[in-house]
This record gives structure tokens, sequence and C-alpha cells, in this order.
């Protein structure tokens, strides 16, 4: 092949085919390469929660851009992709956590993010499957979910529209200093300029990237409409999942349009296989069943696990890697690369065109942690 | 002779010889939808052994049971095409 490529993205997970969507309608000559289907990785573990999350203001800054790119497509999104704004209730158990749920509220009102504080008979009323007497929670009305490896698919079809050409299965060896890409077999496609886009696997393609993998696990049930109404996220999670270093589980419980439950969460680093862990998915079951008892009366159809991209500050890579400006990462996600893929795309494409960002750029940028250095809000 | 059970497909009454399969019943009924897909399509019956779980119906108001692992019973209620 001798076409030459303004750009050429490596993984079609959404990160990646918004990189593509955005690029390509910007009217630049995309290649976008996976070894794999579109959104077969990690965008298919996700749980495709479309959150604003406040761990830091970077976070709360990428989060709350990107849903709001979200609801700016809603309409143009296809049945399959699901989306339903059904709202994320942040759960507390205890008057510690409906601590947090205030503070929650006061950060989020003061920044235009429309919430609601629910005492008690507020959440039995919300979700009569929870277990009785919790002190409260904060319903976030304008969240959403929606299927993400469809949602891959609808995005890779806009940049397509937009001209971008997509080639698998495809094994990428090589990310060459001067702007394109060598595969497995040899060949070598050129370009200006190359992303990586692989998530997980991203340290693969360049060494020493501050990524690790973080496996997750999810249940999917039988359909039963109804039973779950919100995204139901525990903030007891604030005390176990946000802990980087050792396994977690945590409540994390969302309706499908399909009437399907979706079950979550678990995190754990240093396990790289993709297999079941029997002791983590009991430790997910339970918690699960610790809030809804009701779920033991369901039945689970799957159980499938997956890799997330962890940073060290939670924070994604976006824009050009610390050793070439040829060579661009979008990766590092972590857990809300459903969200923020599209806030990626348009900021990744801000930056190639030299447009201003709508959002500051520079607490993403790859080289943040060169010299060990990190730039923390 | 053999014994017979009274059980009930969508409503209408089957005698049976007991330890039939539920499956078999439906069949038998002339059904061929046991149950929709997420998308609406028909389904029914596929490896008959527990494991594709294409056969499920409502027995006694408990959905999603694999009517080719249930045996008939005395008053069943089965309702396919849940």
């Amino acid at each position: 092949m001798s076409q030459s490529f303004d750009i050429i993205i490596v993984g079609a997970g959404i990160v990646g085919v918004a990189c593509a969507a955005e690029c390509a309608r910007a009217g630049l000559k995309v290649l976008v390469l996976d070894r794999g289907p579109v959104g077969g990785g990690t965008t298919a573990a996700g749980m495709g929660h479309i959150v604003v999350m406040d761990d830091s203001e970077a976070q709360f800054a990428l989060t709350s851009y990107s849903r709001t790119l979200w609801h700016q497509l809603v309409r143009d999104l296809p049945a399959d992709v699901e989306y339903d704004q059904c709202g994320t209730l942040w759960l507390a158990a205890d008057d510690e956590e409906m601590a947090e749920v205030h503070r929650k509220q006061r950060h989020y009102t003061e920044r235009g993010v429309r919430v609601e504080v629910l005492d008690e008979a507020g959440v039995e009323a919300a979700e009569p499957n929870l277990r009785p007497g919790m002190a409260g929670g904060l319903r976030v009305p304008e969240d959403a979910v929606l299927y993400p490896p469809c949602a891959a698919r609808f995005l890779l079809g806009q940049a397509k529209q937009y001209g971008a050409e997509f080639r698998t299965p495809v094994t990428v060896s090589d990310l060459l200093p001067e702007g394109g890409v060598a595969l497995a077999g040899g060949e070598r496609i050129s370009a200006d300029r190359s992303v990586n886009a692989t998530g997980p696997w991203s340290p693969a393609l360049t060494p020493g990237l501050p990524v690790r993998k973080r496996k997750g696990h999810l249940v999917v049930t039988d359909r039963h409409p109804g039973f779950v109404h919100h995204q139901i996220v525990e903030l007891g999670y604030l005390k176990s999942a946000h802990s980087v270093s050792k396994d977690s589980v945590a409540f994390n419980i969302q309706p499908r349009k399909t009437g399907q439950v979706l079950i979550g969460s678990s995190r754990q680093f240093d396990a790289e296989d993709s297999g079941v862990d029997q002791t983590i998915l009991d430790n997910m079951l339970n918690r699960a069943l610790e809030y809804m008892p009701g779920l033991g009366q369901l039945s689970s159809t799957r159980v499938w696990t997956g890799h997330r991209a962890a940073t060290p500050d939670k924070l994604p890579l976006i824009g050009p890697g610390a050793e070439s400006d040829r060579i661009w990462m979008a990766t590092g996600h972590e857990g809300l690369g459903i969200t923020t893929s599209l806030g990626t795309g348009r900021i990744l494409a801000d930056l190639l065109l030299d447009r201003p960002t709508e959002i500051p750029a520079a607490p993403y940028a790859p080289d943040r942690f060169a010299n060990g250095g990190m730039n923390h809000d | 002779m053999i014994e017979k059970v009274h059980i009930r497909v969508n409503g209408r009454p089957v005698s049976i010889p007991a330890g039939t399969i539920v499956a078999a019943v439906i069949a038998r009924a002339g059904l061929s939808r046991f149950r929709r897909s997420v998308s609406g399509q028909a389904r029914g019956p596929l490896c008959g052994m527990g494991i594709c779980m294409e056969c499920r119906v409502t027995i006694n108001g408990r959905p999603y049971c694999r009517s080719c692992q249930v045996l008939c019973e005395e008053d069943m209620e089965v309702i396919s095409d849940g």
C-alpha cells in the first residue's frame, strides 16, 4: 500500500473511533486499524454509563463536556445503541456517605450540573428493590446508559461517512517515529501521524506509557423490565474502588432497554488473563445482593470480563506523546472511556488542527508524567 | 395403564403421560414459538439439554424456565411466548 494518510488511528474501540469521527469530520484523511471487531475489546466490557464524575476538576471537566456532546448526538443514535437517559443514583448507605451526597450536590450544582438529593423515602420510591433503610442518595437525571459496541460501530460509521477507512483484522507491530505504522506482516503504511488508541494494550506499542491493565467483571441477567430504574452506584465505592492499589468490588447496577439488568463492578490490577475469577465474582454478586436482595431471584445469562486502561492520576492521555510529535495518544480512560470518548475525540482533533480546545487540554497531556512528575489539579 | 397428568399450555388444558418434558408438550400442541428474542424474533428449543436457553417459558408464574429440563406435574401452568 503506497497510499498516505494524515492520521492512522490504531484501535477501533470507542475512543479510537470517536477520534476518527472528529478527525474525518475536520477533513483529515483517516485510517483506522484494529486487530479485531469494532468495539470488541475494553469497549465491550464497559457498562456504557454516560456519567459526570468529580474525583478531580479535570475529570469533572472532561466528563461533563463529554456528556454534553452525547446529549447533542442523541437524536442521531440508532436504536441498537440503546441510549437511555435513566439517570445516575449515587447511593448513600450511612451518614458518612450522606455527607458525600451533600458535598457532591454542592460541587455539581455550582458547576451547572442538575442534581437532586433524595432522602430515605425518596430512594425507596425511586428504587423499590433496594433494601430498606438507605440514608439517601443523589440523583443525576441527565446521566444515561448505552450499549457501547453499537455506539462504537455508529461512530465508526460517522467517520466513514466523512471518508475515513477501516481495516481489520490487522495487527500493528510498531508506531513509526516518522509518523506511519508497521504491520505484523512487514507492511508499512505511511501517515503524518499515528494515534495509539489501544487502551490497556497501549504500552505494548508505546513502551513506558503509564497505563496499567485493570480487570473488571460484569454479569447480565434475563429480562426483568422495571426491576431497576437508574444506574445505581454505591458511594461506598469511594472507600473501595477508588483506592488505586488493591482488588475491590462495588455495587453498581444498571437497567438495559431490553429489560436486562447489568451488574458490576470489580477492579483488579495484575490480573492479565481474561478468565472469570470466581472469588471476585462471588464478592461482587454478594455485594449486589446486600443492596438488592431480590437479585437472587433473577438468573444471569452471561458473565464476562475485560481490562480497563488505568493511569496513576485517573485521567486519560490525550495529545502528542512524550517521545514524538508524530505519535499521539488517546488512551488511559480507565472506567470512563464510554463517556469521555466524545470529549477525547474533540480535544484530539482540536489539538491536531491547532484549534482552541473547548476545555483546557493540559491535564490530559501525555507528557505530564515525564520525569516522574504528576500534574494533579 | 399410563398415568396421566393435566396441565395448561397458554390456558388450554392438556392431558399427557406423567413424566413428559414440558418442551415436548408445547411442541405437540403445535407451538413453535416458545419465546421471543430481544428483537422480537421467534425462538424455540435447539439443544434439548438445557444449554442453549432458547426454550425458556413461564411455568407456574416463574419466568425463564428451561422447558426442556422440566417434567410435567399435575395442574402445571405453562405460558409460552412470554
